[in-house]
């Protein structure tokens, strides 16, 4: 369906490669969150890892930041339709988090959750092989409080709700369980090359 | 945070829209009014906006909706963006008449429904009055006893959205207050501030109206958002009682 005299700026090729279908692109870096930013003091954070209500493992902010550091640089895709290309990251993977705990997963599902209470749903296979992280840093500085600062969930291959901000623990759940967003008619995976942005998306 | 969905109604798929009128505003911003066949929203909420170029080329952006959700049309309120691809159409190009693809209602956090009651905070900066501003006509509807505060940041008294409309809903309705924040001109109105809204200017506003809100909506730039809501939060709001939607971000 043809739009009447709407021509548009189209991205360059090289962009136009990047870009999953229905999003633009942008050099800035957008916040988007669902109340206000949480101040979370380092001295208190700390990070688990759960089986359900059972917990673990956790680490403390010290204790975190000594386990084995990988750097991530790629592109980021927000469902409300901008993408940040090259964009760089630093923290611990979940292998190495899972490896660290000694502990193999024990359901196929996650659940992140924030210190805003705020949650999401991520299947472990997307969290494991090198594609996702605890990421403590960006673009070589801490990572700011309005962008998740200390410590955010980093899943970039999927829309950037999935990488929940000031995040506090994952807990393995027995079944794919809804977060915050996936209640509120967003889609449950969040492919952005398939465009899976709401409930009802193929 | 977990519990049962607040949206009774998924978004839409892409459907058509039909504008059925685009007026001005303010001298950046357009009312554009859509007839689209979707289901009714929350105050709050908004909808995706797809337009599509003679060679396939798309192009989306998501726009609050300022109507009521019982309006007859669904209006939204588009700020002139530089270089902006969608913006530009709306501004240059629509006309009446016109057909564009939409899909809706989205979202389920940054609603208000008239059983939640108050006391209503609203906060909104600049353009961020569209979603503030379908929560104003709904309560104005179906639940005037509802005390509610209304305080919007805005350059110049000419640049308040929905100004006429805002001012003769407060005129006619005592529970409901607006107050505003002129950044780069005298206020019009006494009782208005001439100043950027920031803790202290909450703090003072607050007081006057004389309310603890307890549901708090926060709405603009993040810069401002971000200033608002951290200065709620010093001030004692329960930061779970405050929503905020944002646009833009850090450099």
């Amino acid at each position: 369906m043809t739009t009447r005299g709407f021509t548009g700026r189209r991205p360059g090729a090289e962009a136009a490669k990047r870009l999953p279908p229905g999003q633009y692109h942008t050099p800035d870096f957008p916040v988007l969150s669902m109340g206000p930013t949480p101040q979370v003091d380092l001295a208190t954070w700390s990070f688990a890892l759960r089986n359900g209500p059972r917990e673990l493992a956790r680490w403390s902010w010290a204790e975190f930041e000594a386990l084995p550091r990988t750097r991530w640089r790629g592109d980021i895709h927000c469902v409300t339709k901008w993408s940040k290309f090259d964009t760089e990251w630093d923290g611990v993977t979940i292998d190495d988090l899972l490896a660290a705990a000694g502990v193999a997963a024990p359901s196929a599902f996650v659940l992140a959750r924030s210190y805003d209470d705020y949650d999401t749903n991520v299947p472990f296979a997307d969290l494991t092989g090198g594609r996702a992280m605890i990421a403590t840093r960006f673009g070589g500085a801490p990572l700011p409080a309005e962008h998740g600062g200390p410590a955010r969930l980093l899943v970039p291959h999927l829309y950037f709700w999935k990488s929940a901000k000031w995040v506090k623990s994952l807990a393995f759940t027995p079944r794919d369980e809804a977060g915050f967003w996936e209640l509120r008619g967003y889609h449950m995976y969040g492919d952005p090359w398939r465009e899976q942005r709401y409930t009802n998306d193929p | 945070m977990t519990g049962p969905p607040p949206s009774p109604a998924l978004p839409s798929r892409w459907t058509e829209a039909v504008v059925r009128r685009v007026h001005p505003l303010t001298s950046r911003v357009i009312g554009v009014v859509l007839d689209a066949p979707l289901a009714t929203p929350l105050a709050g909420q908004h909808v995706d906006v797809r337009l599509t170029a003679p060679d396939g080329y798309q192009a989306q952006r998501s726009y609050s909706i300022a109507s009521a959700p019982d309006a007859d049309g669904l209006e939204l309120a588009i700020e002139r963006l530089p270089e902006g691809e969608v913006s530009s159409f709306f501004f240059d190009v629509a006309q009446p008449g016109d057909t564009l693809e939409i899909r809706g209602p989205i979202g389920g956090h940054f609603v208000w429904r008239d059983t939640d009651g108050g006391p209503l905070l609203l906060v909104g900066g600049g353009s961020g009055v569209a979603p503030l501003m379908a929560m104003v006509r709904h309560r104005r509807a179906h639940a005037p006893g509802v005390a509610a505060l209304l305080l919007y940041s805005a350059r110049t008294w000419d640049e308040v959205i929905f100004r006429d409309e805002l001012v003769a809903t407060a005129a006619a309705d005592p529970a409901f207050h607006f107050v505003a924040a002129i950044t780069r001109a005298p206020p019009a109105r006494p009782g208005d501030y001439a100043r950027r809204l920031d803790a202290p200017l909450l703090r003072d506003a607050l007081g006057r109206w004389g309310h603890v809100p307890r549901h708090t909506y926060v709405c603009g730039s993040n810069a401002f958002v971000e200033g608002v809501t951290a200065a709620l939060v010093a001030d004692g709001l329960p930061p779970r009682s405050i929503r905020a939607e944002r646009f833009g971000g850090t450099p």
